[in-house]
């Protein structure tokens, strides 16, 4: 089979720093990857390069076949690559149904068709449970549902890989709960990329998991896999996480 | 912005369009005048909310595309004896072509080195105008006669210097662009043009080409300022230098910020309040600019989202 997403040799320097360093990196249709690793271990950053917010100093990025290394980031959402960000950026003076309205009117094709984003934002709102919310401003919501919100909009872009960058950052233990439930109903229309601090939550939904460390990959396998390896646990669990 | 409330929306501004228009039987001459001019500046004004108030984009600049249409009518009815629609049509056109260019150049920048190099452009147009005064008149400006601002319609002849000839064909330019604006911001690309407003680079990131966007609203946004200057040389006659001054850039955005930005009535109550404030004051004292500047203060203490965003905000939810 095919990956969905390559990227080869992928490097991106900030002055001396490099963030991420020739990273080879391949990911399956259908899966659901997590991406772990220490704090500046340019997680945020790959992901960055993949979604185009940022251009890559060197390599490849390819996806569904095709070399998206040069186009601009719109271009790639069109595409499919779905990106939510690591600091919750709904737009606050927008309605929530506003806010989810976005994404799903510019994927109608039909400019004529009012009661399609109507249908549109209610769907991507009810799988989120936040229809009965649609009217509030979404600066007015708790962070919970700020977040889910911005899980909303990934959703409606209908994306065919959801790039998540630490979405339980913040969230209650009971939220996360509901959060893991709609992650798996996620995966099955789409890939999901996951970069997650929280343990118990990549190791309950991770078909893989991919290892940052300084800008590489240390390592890569199922989550038992991992969790065995001692270069991980030196690098990144045995650093007081658990 | 919502999708509620469309039906009293509209019903409040075509209820202010026949206000204006009753108006223009039972104002004295003076009053008639004035508002006739008023409702062709707001057209300016609403052109440079459309910019400044839904994409958030502030320009120092926009007197060129007001003098683009100004210049564009005037010099056609002037130089080449064109007829006032044609003329009317040239004037937009200028203003429509030269915000494309400018829309390219400048939207290369953002902030405040987005009003500065609108701002520089707006003097390069301003000296042009300047320069080539065997044709514009240079500072001395143009009086387009009177003989030549006249409009046949079919078998009807209007005279444009005719006060309530004048009058309706302002009120018909007000309404057009204030309902065709209340339909932009209200539709989709509204919706999108808020969302640039809001954050940029999470537009970006559902998919939007932010870019076309934004140029997009420039060109629209010059061409209604482009309409209202091209109108103003036609109603008014006078095609002149100072309509092209760092002075007319600034002026829309004081009458937004007054009357409200983002909001679809205040650049009219904003040109409105401005008018008649300097107006009133100019009566009774020499010293009327202080009169004027403590009214500002006041409005800017009491108002800080203008008149109808501070409405909005604290009584009607639903104004658009």
């Amino acid at each position: 089979m095919m990956p969905l997403l390559t990227t080869r040799g992928l490097s991106r320097n900030f002055g001396g720093l490099r963030a991420v360093d020739n990273v080879d990196f391949a990911l399956m249709p259908g899966e659901i990857r997590a991406v772990i690793g220490p704090n500046g271990a340019g997680k945020t950053t790959f992901v960055s390069l993949v979604s185009g917010r940022i251009p890559p100093s060197s390599g490849m990025i390819v996806f569904d076949g095709a070399d998206i290394t040069g186009l601009p980031a719109y271009r790639r959402v069109r595409l499919g690559v779905a990106y939510t960000f690591q600091i919750t950026s709904v737009f606050a003076n927008l309605s929530a149904y506003d806010n989810v309205a976005l994404p799903v009117q510019r994927t109608l094709t039909d400019g004529r068709s009012k009661g399609a984003v109507k249908a549109g934002v209610m769907a991507a709102l009810e799988r989120t449970g936040l229809a009965d919310r649609a009217h509030m401003p979404a600066g007015q919501l708790s962070y919970g549902h700020q977040r889910l919100l911005e899980v909303a909009m990934g959703l409606a872009l209908k994306p065919r890989l959801l790039i998540l960058d630490e979405p339980t950052q913040g969230l209650a233990d009971s939220e996360i709960d509901n959060f893991i439930e709609l992650v798996r109903e996620i995966a099955k229309s789409a890939t999901v990329l996951l970069i997650e601090h929280n343990m118990p939550v990549v190791m309950q939904l991770a078909d893989r998991i991919t290892v940052f460390n300084a800008g590489r990959i240390l390592a890569e396998g199922t989550p038992e896999q991992v969790r065995e390896n001692r270069q991980v646990q030196d690098a990144y669990l045995g650093a007081g996480h658990d | 912005m919502t999708e509620a409330s469309p039906a009293k929306a509209y019903s409040l501004h075509l209820g202010v369009i026949a206000l204006l228009f009753a108006l223009s039987f039972v104002l004295p001459d003076y009053h008639h005048g004035l508002i006739a001019r008023i409702m062709v500046l707001a057209v300016f004004a609403m052109g440079y909310n459309l910019l400044f108030g839904y994409v958030g984009l502030l320009s120092l600049g926009h007197a060129m595309f007001f003098a683009a249409g100004l210049y564009g009518a005037g010099l056609s009815v002037y130089h080449l004896g064109w007829s006032v629609p044609a003329a009317f049509l040239a004037g937009i056109a200028c203003g429509a072509l030269l915000a494309l260019v400018i829309g390219v150049l400048a939207l290369r920048t953002s902030g405040v080195a987005f009003m500065i190099v609108t701002m520089m452009f707006a003097q390069v147009f301003s000296l042009l105008m300047l320069y080539f005064a065997v044709w514009t008149g240079g500072d001395q400006g143009l009086v387009v006669q009177q003989a030549a601002r006249v409009l046949t319609l079919g078998g009807t002849t209007l005279d444009l210097t005719n006060p309530t000839v004048r009058y309706m064909s302002a009120l018909a330019l007000f309404s057009i662009v204030l309902l065709a604006t209340l339909a932009v911001v209200r539709s989709r690309y509204g919706r999108v043009l808020v969302a640039v407003r809001e954050n940029e680079e999470r537009t970006k990131m559902l998919g939007y080409d932010t870019f076309s966007n934004k140029l997009a609203a420039v060109v629209v946004s010059g061409t209604i300022c482009a309409a209202s200057g091209a109108a103003y040389a036609l109603l008014f006659g006078y095609v002149g230098s100072s309509f092209a001054s760092v002075q007319y850039s600034i002026l829309p955005l004081l009458w937004v910020l007054l009357g409200g930005a983002a909001t679809a009535l205040g650049p009219l109550i904003g040109t409105l309040f401005m008018y008649y404030v300097t107006d009133i004051t100019s009566g009774f004292t020499s010293a009327y600019l202080l009169i004027v500047g403590v009214a500002l203060i006041l409005l800017v203490l009491f108002f800080p989202k203008g008149i109808m965003g501070s409405i909005r905000q604290r009584w009607l939810g639903w104004l658009p």
